[in-house]
């Protein structure tokens, strides 16, 4: 009963988060207990841990929540979520904070939403990842200095027969293009 | 036993040793692997971060095209085994998404059924269908005197919890064990190996790669073995770049658990795709396995 009369007084930031995350109501039963940002990987790197996330979120501080660097510090190894007593679906929650932040280009200082973008622009091309294709053209446009230190590493990737030259497209690479498009046709997944 | 299976991209190239090795003990051991035809890219963790309902079904049209006469599906790589998982998950706990979901895939003549396809990880198969006996009886080169340190990452074991614990994982453990290998406590099995953070921020990613090894080297591991392509790719590409931002001299072998248990099984090295591996692992494993064996 509490989390329903919370949800509806809620803030609109927390409101926009139920409508983008499926699961998202969960945040108004969080207890502030911290397991979150104890059990995190990145953590320590967090300006603020998921916990303070959920206050902010609650409390409707949209623009600061969106251009933190939380979210683009979750690597989705879901440690919190399996230890969370409140069951929130935080590793999802933060997919949600990125997705927002990226619509509305509100992130600062990461590679992660142009690593993200040449990833799935070669998925919807070829219908499979393409390692070489994403490589060069995440750093040649993103990161032309540290493209230098990946030079030995990719060689010895390419000399093991583990990076190829060439993508692979699937077959019915039209069907997968028709399923995407109607996805984007049809907009948020919840 | 048949089954669907799904490589995954990973597998067609950089990961290819574990796609030989899954093949090659599949074999041995009379599963039947049929991998989906025509099947696309998961996605990993790059479709969720931009846009929920196409990831989602990017994801679905792979277990759309799963052969309606089979019902489970084998998925080795950590991130297209989550993907396939979650998916059909969200699919039966969220009818809107469920509706939503095949909207799309009508628009490629496609519709998937949420909960039909059971999506398997091969280690709780191997563990789970056949067992102690099972797999002693296979035994041909006992892995006595090799210390292994059992990896299993995240998203393998989280956050669905259904192939091993969530937080201690031990199916790795126990079998290879079972295979006479000295398993080594290894208190960082279930931690993050950076994922994509290798490309992002390399002095975060190479820190939580730097606790790994240091890990394994403290209960001297002479091996580390993976379930996930991106773990293996973590720790052993990135091994001499972070040795070089730590001052460290870390020269530990990863290879995937289906590698080492090819080897128990007497199936050959290059089948199994050893040579792939940056850090050789096969001097170090043949010259374990060979002194206890002269000994």
């Amino acid at each position: 009963m509490v989390g329903h009369a919370l949800e509806l007084r809620g803030s609109p930031f927390l409101q926009e988060i139920i409508r983008e995350v499926p699961g998202g109501e969960r945040i108004v039963h969080c207890l502030q207990c911290g397991t979150c940002g104890g059990s995190c990987p990145n953590g320590a790197d967090m300006e603020y841990t998921p916990r303070t996330i959920f206050a902010m979120i609650t409390a409707n501080q949209r623009d600061k929540v969106l251009k933190s660097n939380t979210m683009w510090f979750c690597v989705s190894c879901y440690s919190c979520v399996s230890r969370c007593p409140q069951k929130i679906p935080i590793t999802d929650i933060m997919y949600g904070l990125k997705r927002i932040s990226i619509r509305e280009k509100a992130y600062q200082g990461t590679d992660a939403p142009a690593l993200a973008k040449t990833f799935t622009d070669l998925l919807d091309k070829y219908g499979r990842s393409f390692e070489l294709g994403l490589a060069s053209r995440y750093y040649l446009f993103n990161r032309p200095l540290a493209m230098l230190k990946m030079g030995p590493m990719g060689l010895s990737m390419f000399t093991r027969g583990r990076m190829s030259l060439t993508p692979t497209k699937i077959r019915n690479v039209d069907q997968l293009q028709a399923v995407i498009r109607k996805a984007r046709e049809l907009g948020g997944a919840s | 036993m048949k089954y669907a299976y799904y490589p995954g991209c990973s597998l067609e190239c950089n990961s290819a040793a574990y796609d030989h090795s899954v093949r090659a003990v599949a074999d041995l051991l009379g599963i039947e692997l049929r991998e989906i035809d025509d099947w696309n890219c998961c996605g990993a963790t790059e479709y969720f971060t931009q846009d929920e309902l196409t990831a989602c079904a990017v994801i679905a049209r792979n277990l759309a095209l799963v052969d309606p006469q089979l019902d489970q599906v084998v998925a080795p790589c950590a991130a297209c085994y989550l993907n396939l998982r979650k998916v059909d998950h969200l699919m039966q706990e969220n009818a809107e998404l469920n509706q939503k979901i095949n909207q799309c895939l009508a628009a490629g003549s496609l519709h998937y059924d949420a909960g039909r396809v059971r999506v398997r990880h091969l280690l709780d198969l191997i563990y789970s269908d056949f067992g102690e006996a099972a797999l002693r009886d296979k035994v041909v080169r006992p892995l006595t005197g090799l210390r292994v340190a059992c990896y299993y990452g995240c998203q393998i074991v989280r956050p669905f919890g259904d192939c091993d614990n969530p937080e201690q994982p031990t199916k790795l453990d126990e079998m290879f064990g079972w295979l006479g290998a000295e398993v080594v406590d290894f208190p960082v099995k279930a931690h993050c190996c950076g994922g994509h953070m290798t490309q992002i921020s390399e002095p975060q990613a190479f820190e939580l790669i730097r606790r790994l090894l240091a890990n394994a080297d403290d209960y001297k591991a002479d091996v580390i073995v993976t379930m996930c392509p991106m773990c293996q790719l973590n720790l052993d590409a990135y091994q001499a770049r972070v040795n070089g931002f730590f001052h460290t001299d870390y020269k530990i072998p990863i290879i995937f658990f289906t590698q080492l248990l090819g080897v128990a099984f007497g199936l050959d090295w290059k089948k199994l795709g050893f040579g792939k591996e940056i850090v050789p692992a096969e001097p170090v494993l043949k010259k374990k396995l060979t002194a206890v064996a002269a000994a």
